[in-house]
């Protein structure tokens, strides 16, 4: 099938997007290399325990077994049409040229046209406590449940802000997990306002429904509008302290806590490989321009997915699907375009139930008033919001990337992706500018910490020279 | 958050879905702990113990958070010099984690 002079197309990510988008570009006889950092295909929201942990998919997937089984048996199906390489990195994208690390240790990889399909993670904003051992991200408890069949701690309060939270307090609830309290730190008012426009996509607003339905029926509290939130503990967690809409605090007694406030895009890569980015005002973070059909602004560079623009798994396999039609539309190659209008249809339906989502979900941006200077932002190497705002007003960092140079932060091993977008909110909220005009952290290789040992074979041996 | 009142003996996962595969015997601080094949090393460790590693630039221990391979706080020392993402690494039979126990601090 793989026609002679057939571009190199590579796809980064082998989550709902990336799968599709593989799945396109195979059925054209392409062979796409697909590459992915986990052992397994089917990325976060779908992710597959590992060998030895396995178990039916019902009991991990809920609703979505359907729709989770059908995108890891995709690879199998495709056989030999896919180069897929698990396991491996993509840790830098120099011009055509993408530097991999994996399994059988570092490589280069030229392409001809990349997919980007790198995903999100969970949003994170600092709090007092949230370095205990036992605060995870809500990402972080739902995949300890799924990868792994055990729950973050004996007794668990979840916190959240967004539709992550009731589905995850319903399956936490369902496995039999003890959940001391599902605190969503928005209100409830715009759920109710926004609710009528979510009909857009009616099944997922039920579902979201449902969920808190049965979390109520099991006893589950949920709360809404939390701010203030604290976790107290002595070298682990031992309480979740939180103020409602009135004023009052309250205390919960709970041994681990799964927080997380919406989704971030991973868009480092997107930045090594010369995307531009805006800055989208809905979920006040950066992201890479794309067209409705997938393109970038930077040449043969596409993207598609949560890593791209937050809109879940049902959105990411159908952008992926459109992304690599005009892809080879792109290429020359015949697309059915009758195809291409349904999805767009189901596109355009979907972008107007996540504005609603959005909108009832809204930024908790009041978590981050009044934090104390004390508090450590970067947990990567414990720099303190106290040293932002020095920088800030004393040493004149206006950007994040002067910002970073002067305090580290955005420098430690995560690279920014767990405390940049609160640095981001504090600096602008310290210099009274907008967030937009403070900038995002500029993505540096290599993109994720890779072990320098790696490439001791890469270094001539010496009187082993030609 | 003073290491002295810290009882990390206690685990911090629990689990509610009971494996029937292999038991997997490995080592925490020198100390024999066991596990499940299957199981990552963050759940080996977390299911025995409440953290998983000092941190580095001040008091106090980490557990991990994303259990992505993003935040990077989850990385262990092992004994043979390697250090691993214990998120994104299955527990093996004989691995020798390193909380507490690393001779040069």
């Amino acid at each position: 099938m793989n026609a002679p002079f057939a571009p190199r197309v590579v796809v980064v990510g082998a989550g709902p997007a990336g799968l599709r988008a593989t799945e396109v570009l195979a059925e054209a006889g392409l062979r796409p290399v697909l590459i992915d950092e986990a052992p397994r295909s089917g990325g976060q929201i779908y992710r597959r325990p590992p060998v030895g942990a396995e178990r039916p998919a019902t009991d991990l997937y809920g609703f979505e077994a359907g729709k989770a089984v059908a995108l890891h048996d995709l690879l199998g199906r495709l056989g030999d049409r896919v180069d897929h390489r698990s396991a491996t990195l993509v840790w830098a994208i120099e011009g055509r040229r993408l530097s991999l690390l994996g399994p059988e240790g570092p490589s280069v990889l030229d392409f001809d046209a990349l997919v980007l399909a790198t995903g999100a993670m969970d949003r994170v904003l600092p709090f007092p406590g949230w370095t205990l051992p036992g605060v995870f991200t809500l990402g972080a408890a739902q995949i300890a449940l799924k990868a792994q069949g055990v729950a973050i701690g004996s007794k668990v309060a979840l916190v959240g802000a967004g539709p992550l939270l009731p589905l995850v307090t319903r399956q936490y609830a369902k496995a039999g997990a003890e959940v001391a309290l599902s605190l969503d730190a928005t209100p409830f008012l715009p759920k109710l306002l926004h609710g009528p426009s979510m009909l857009a996509s009616p099944s997922t607003l039920l579902k979201g429904l449902w969920y808190m339905a049965a979390n109520a029926a099991s006893g589950v509290p949920q709360r809404f509008g939390a701010t203030g939130l604290r976790v107290e503990g002595d070298g682990r967690v031992e309480a979740l302290v939180w103020r409602d809409g009135r004023g009052r605090d309250h205390r919960v007694a709970c041994d681990a806590v799964g927080a997380s406030f919406g989704l971030r895009s991973e868009i480092q890569l997107a930045d090594l490989a010369g995307c531009r980015m805006e800055f989208d005002e809905l979920t006040r973070q950066w992201r890479p321009i794309r067209t409705s059909e997938g393109r970038s602004t930077a040449p043969d560079v596409w993207l598609a997915g949560d890593g791209a623009t937050i809109g879940g798994a049902d959105v990411a396999e159908l952008a992926g699907t459109r992304t690599a039609l005009a892809l080879l539309a792109d290429r020359g190659i015949a697309v059915d375009t009758t195809r291409i209008a349904r999805l767009d249809a189901a596109l355009a339906r979907q972008r107007r139930f996540r504005v609603a989502v959005e909108k009832a979900y809204p930024f908790p941006r009041a978590l981050l008033d009044g934090l104390a200077d004390d508090l450590m932002l970067c947990r990567c190497e414990g720099v303190t919001v106290g040293a932002l705002r020095a920088a800030a007003t004393t040493r004149g960092a206006d950007e994040m990337n002067r910002l970073k140079a002067f305090t580290r932060i955005g420098m430690g091993r995560c690279q920014g992706r767990v405390c940049g977008q609160a640095a981001a909110e504090i600096l602008a909220a310290t210099l009274d500018r907008p967030i937009a005009e403070v900038g995002r952290l500029r993505g540096n290789p290599p993109v994720k910490p890779i072990p320098i040992g790696a490439f001791a074979g890469a270094f001539a041996t010496e009187g082993e020279r030609a | 958050m003073t290491d002295a009142s810290v009882s990390p003996s206690r685990p911090l996962f629990r689990r509610l879905v009971e494996r029937t595969g292999a038991t997997i015997r490995f080592f925490i601080d020198g100390r024999p702990a066991e596990a499940r094949a299957g199981d990552l090393l963050i759940t080996a460790i977390l299911t025995n113990r409440s953290d998983l590693r000092r941190f580095e630039f001040a008091d106090g221990h980490r557990a991990g958070f994303c259990l992505m391979g993003a935040c990077q706080d989850c990385w262990v020392d092992l004994a043979d010099g390697r250090s691993v993402r214990s998120c994104s690494t299955l527990v093996e039979d004989g691995m020798h984690v390193l909380v507490d126990g690393r001779v040069n601090g």
